[in-house]
């Protein structure tokens, strides 16, 4: 059984469909990136699984679980496995980053300070901010914001990591170690990602497979080889302009 | 409970039969919406007594709420003493009752004006306060984070906030009375030549523990009104920085509508 079943999502806003019968699949443990040009509905796939959007029609299942119609209950175990990389890092404007990181620590878990304190380290140490710790996220440039987030996002070890555009605004040389990151908590914890981005060469260096929305319809879900090599017209477009873009 | 909620409809309204059918729909939605918040962090009340972490935003919050705000009180409830004894006290002149001066400005405040200028400065400097900060919060996710974090955001941002606000609000309601009080009196003495003593005595003697217990509730429900409005519309907020402009104007409009309208209740069922 897949880990993350879309089946036929429908969403609509205002009578318009954002997703359109979307539907894929997800194995435990697999790296999937979401790409496709601006408003396909990429982030708000992202938000189905964790109910922070329900579909119009169709089901979204985590583990066996319908997210729309489970219990509360149901939905805090599928929520306390999931972490989520928001595009603007998400940072509570109070804390400062390290307080930031050890929130979902601090309040869902019973750790000792000294057991949350080396969580939170390790963290930091991960997405290389530990020098940023004592400081609030106004005292930082966004690209550091969106790292913090990402500490955030897999401190708690989740099974599940959605990242919703993990290097945008970042500079190259950071990407890489986002992306080598993503890369390297999936192989050694086994974590099952999901990465909306317009990252494509990103993409193709992390993910198993590629999956490309367009009109709120996955028109390709392929191998990062297979995916450069498809002779469907909506791949080859949007290579193309992402080709484009890079010249 | 879910805080980040989406639109009750996925479609635009085909009639405008329909449309209207929706707004009042919607408007019940937001009375239940708001209800629920309430309960909820009232029975978050002991979690954020208990809780360590908690405990230091309630005391933040205490800070912003009755500290804070203490200048802006003072200088309202100090002018309305004064208009009040002035206004009151040239109609007293000519009958040569100036003697009354006291009592007449004493009961306008414990029973009304105290109450109803501190909810206003509430509702002006807090509650705004408190719908932007929280409306900010939700249209830049961390509201949206904080839930998938299974961290209650009613329990770690309402909750604090409402209770803050319960607290402080009869405390500056009291403190409004006894400064518009003192207000009153310094016109009394400086432009109706009341004597000081004279005009402590006549407000004093019509003081009542019921008034003070009456003008008490009337704040501790401003407090929870201005609370709860506060808490709804930052909660509600959507559509970036516009709507954080809107949600901020209806959290004091919407304040001070509630104000009037359970001020005047609230005489009514203990006046009546």
């Amino acid at each position: 059984m897949s880990l993350i079943a879309f089946e036929n999502v429908v969403k609509k806003f205002n009578g318009f469909p954002v997703l359109d019968g979307l539907s894929f699949s997800m194995e435990k443990g697999e790296v999937m990136a979401l790409v496709g040009p601006s408003g396909t509905g990429k982030s708000v796939t992202l938000k189905h699984l964790v109910r922070l959007l329900t579909p119009t029609s169709g089901r979204v299942v985590v583990d066996g679980v319908d997210v729309a119609s489970c219990s509360d209950r149901e939905l805090e175990k599928i929520r306390s496995r999931v972490g989520y990389l928001f595009q603007g890092g998400a940072l509570l404007a109070w804390m400062t980053v390290a307080e930031n990181v050890a929130l979902p620590l601090r309040e869902c878990t019973n750790l000792s300070q000294h057991e949350i304190d080396e969580k939170v380290a390790a963290a930091l140490a991960a997405v290389e901010l530990t020098a940023a710790a004592e400081k609030y996220p106004a005292e930082i440039s966004g690209g550091m914001q969106k790292r913090a987030g990402l500490a955030r996002a897999i401190v708690r070890e989740s099974d599940i990591v959605l990242y919703d555009e993990p290097t945008s605004g970042l500079d190259p040389v950071t990407s890489v170690t986002i992306n080598t990151l993503i890369r390297k908590l999936n192989r050694t914890l086994g974590i099952t990602s999901l990465v909306v981005t317009h990252d494509l060469s990103g993409a193709l260096a992390i993910a198993d497979r590629i999956l490309l929305i367009k009109n709120g319809k996955a028109v390709e879900c392929s191998t990062p080889a297979e995916f450069v090599k498809s002779t469907n017209p909506d791949a080859r477009e949007f290579l193309a302009a992402m080709k484009g873009e890079t010249i | 409970m879910t805080v980040v909620r989406e639109p009750l409809w996925d479609d635009a309204p085909r009639t405008k039969m329909q449309g209207v059918v929706r707004h009042l729909a919607s408007f019940v939605s937001t009375l239940g919406f708001a209800a629920h918040l309430l309960t909820e962090s009232v029975a978050f009340f002991p979690s954020v007594l208990c809780r360590r972490q908690s405990r230091a935003e309630l005391v933040n919050q205490l800070y912003i709420t009755g500290i804070r705000t203490l200048p802006v009180v003072t200088v309202v409830s100090l002018f309305t003493g004064m208009i009040l004894a002035l206004q009151v006290g040239l109609e007293l002149r000519r009958f040569n009752q100036e003697i009354y001066l006291g009592a007449a400005v004493m009961i306008s405040l414990i029973r009304e004006m105290g109450p109803f200028s501190c909810g206003m400065c509430l509702a002006a400097c807090v509650g705004s306060s408190i719908a932007a900060e929280l409306g900010t919060m939700k249209v830049n996710d961390e509201v949206a984070a904080l839930e998938i974090m299974s961290i209650s955001p009613v329990r770690f941002l309402a909750s604090p906030r409402i209770l803050a606000l319960v607290l402080m609000a009869p405390l500056l309601g009291f403190f409004c009375c006894v400064v518009g009080t003192m207000g009153g009196g310094i016109v009394g003495v400086t432009q109706l030549g009341v004597y000081f003593e004279q005009y402590m005595a006549s407000a004093l003697s019509v003081a009542e523990t019921k008034d003070l217990f009456v003008g008490l509730l009337k704040s501790l429900m401003f407090g929870v009104i201005i609370g709860t409005v506060a808490v709804e519309e930052g909660f509600s907020t959507a559509l970036g920085a516009t709507g954080v402009g809107r949600s901020t104007q209806r959290s004091v409009i919407v304040s001070f509508l509630l104000i009037l309208m359970f001020g005047y209740m609230i005489t009514r069922v203990c006046y009546q």
